[in-house]
């Protein structure tokens, strides 16, 4: 692989009261590249992530991460007692430009008129493209997305993906999206890795864009590979 | 034949006998065959009453006891007026210490103790409580200690402070301290335990310090919790009040009750028990008031909604 890399993961090892979630992983993502995390639940698809957020310590092993990392959970975790501006905002000092910015933020996620909602009164999938917004405004070189879609409605989860994959060509941060949903992965990465028993398993690059069109065969087939690694048969 | 979908302005004028029509607002379906049997919905849940009626009712209790206060002090009732004073010497006597400005000078030194000693103690439990239940550090050092101090009765206390204090302001105002400290503490750090873990979590990640977590998410959601602490404390503050009040005092709605029992002045004191009946009240209108102010995320999301949009 060439070109500057966003994260590199060697060794991870980490295991939760003597039970091994993550076994040996290894991964490097390139700047810019949109990765896809797949795995069984349990698999240590979320532990991987936390472990780049430091919200997890690993037990050996080391990963290493951009300075400029943000994360959209599968709740949208809006602070209830901040309106959605100060949301978008937070943890930042608010000077005129970063205002600025989050409201541009919030523009392109369609929601600037909500800057000065409450949380609370947002349906479901605008507190996640709120969400969606505080992670983009701070320009992200890593973005993390813990399954965002899943929480979502049927109709809000595919226009919200259509969303992400149009921010996301459009500011370039690295992406790692953990889902267990294969054909979101297939719609959305440039790559594709599927953890499996605490090590990676299969690594596919997306290099055909055609792969992307639920019709197209090569659709089809990349779908009933994934499935497989995941241990779940296809019918043919 | 068919069952229409709903109501019609033109069925309203035409009837038609199969049709659902509206009338006086509510549904009515016509008698078709196949719907026969049929019946609206009968109400699940209760409806309110008018407010009028509402507010008569709320109001009824509290007439009929005065009433009943007045039939019996009344001359020649059963409640003789060394016993019980009669509502109206309870109002003359009132409007005279009112009047005379007795009232005000004894409730202004009473309303000054328990605002200092709620202040100090209030910042104390609310300090204490946000360190314990936000750091775990603060919880292993602090909370089982506190913990023990909280079965402690405060007014037993009140003797040794007088002998620690002396007989001024100060061990009046510490007994309040103490005896509002404990809620506040025990609500706040009931009320930061409870805070939502990954909001937490997101707000970490998104790079706020400690101190920025403290003030913008664990106070905003302990704040529930820390208003019933401050509800609580109130209370206890008065109750505090009074029996400092009781002993070595010049001033004071306490000693102005305590003073009245020397003469046997049953209105003077039932005009104090009353004065602190209208304060309670007032402080629960403040806490009230203090949580739709602080909380503003809180009021009605009906009316944000609507205005965001």
């Amino acid at each position: 692989m060439s070109g500057p890399l966003a994260v590199r993961i060697s060794g991870a090892e980490k295991s939760f009261g003597g039970r091994p979630v993550l076994a040996g992983v290894d991964l490097d993502i390139a700047a810019g590249e949109f990765v896809a995390l797949l795995g069984r639940s349990g698999s240590g698809k979320t532990t991987l992530l936390r472990v780049l957020l430091g919200l997890e310590q690993l037990d050996a092993g080391a990963a290493l991460v951009p300075d400029r990392r943000t994360a959209v959970f599968q709740e949208p975790r809006l602070i209830e007692s901040t309106r959605v501006l100060g949301n978008v905002l937070l943890g930042q000092r608010p000077t005129a430009a970063r205002r600025d910015a989050a409201r541009a933020a919030l523009a392109e996620v369609g929601l600037e008129a909500h800057a000065g909602a409450w949380p609370s009164t947002l349906s479901g999938g605008e507190a996640q493209r709120v969400a969606l917004a505080r992670a983009l405004v701070r320009e992200p070189e890593l973005l993390l997305l813990d399954e965002p879609f899943a929480a979502l409605d049927a109709l809000t989860r595919l226009t919200t993906q259509g969303l992400v994959a149009e921010l996301c060509r459009r500011h370039r941060p690295a992406v790692l999206l953990v889902t267990h949903d294969v054909e979101e992965a297939i719609l959305l990465a440039d790559r594709i890795v599927v953890l499996t028993d605490g090590r990676m398993g299969l690594d596919v690059r997306i290099d055909d864009p055609a792969a992307r069109r639920r019709d197209h065969p090569a659709f089809t087939a990349l779908r009933g590979r994934l499935l497989a690694e995941l241990g779940v048969p296809v019918a043919a | 034949m068919t069952l229409t979908t709903g109501p019609s302005p033109s069925s309203a004028v035409v009837p038609d006998p199969t049709a659902a029509v509206v009338q006086d607002g509510s549904l009515v379906v016509a008698a078709a065959p196949e719907a026969a049997g049929l019946q609206p919905p009968t109400a699940v849940l209760p409806t309110a009453r008018p407010r009028l009626v509402q507010l008569v009712l709320r109001v009824l209790l509290p007439i009929a006891l005065v009433v009943l206060w007045w039939w019996a002090t009344r001359p020649g009732g059963w409640v003789r007026p060394q016993v019980l004073a009669a509502p109206g010497q309870v109002w003359t006597t009132f409007a005279d210490l009112a009047g005379s400005g007795v009232l005000w000078d004894n409730l202004s030194a009473s309303l000054q103790r328990a605002a200092t000693g709620l202040l100090i103690g209030g910042t104390i439990g609310l300090s204490l409580g946000v360190l314990t239940g936000f750091a775990k550090l603060g919880e292993e050092l602090l909370d089982p200690t506190l913990q023990m101090l909280r079965t402690i009765p405060f007014l037993a206390l009140g003797p040794l402070f007088i002998v620690w204090f002396g007989i001024g302001e100060t061990p009046k105002v510490v007994l309040i301290a103490v005896a509002t400290a404990f809620p506040l503490y025990l609500n706040t750090y009931a009320g930061v335990r409870s805070v939502d873990r990954r909001s937490l979590e997101a707000a970490r990640v998104f790079g706020l310090s400690r101190l920025a977590l403290v003030r913008r998410v664990v106070v905003p959601a302990a704040l529930p919790g820390l208003l019933v602490g401050l509800r609580v404390a109130l209370g206890v503050s008065l109750l505090g009040l009074i029996f400092a009040e009781q002993i070595n005092t010049t001033q004071g709605i306490g000693y102005l009750m305590t003073s009245a029992m020397a003469f046997f002045q049953t209105d003077v004191m039932v005009v104090c028990i009353l004065v602190y009946a209208l304060w309670g009240l007032l402080a629960d209108l403040l806490v009230r008031l203090l949580e739709h102010l602080l909380m503003p995320w809180r009021r009605t999301h009906a009316r944000t909604r609507a205005g965001a949009r």
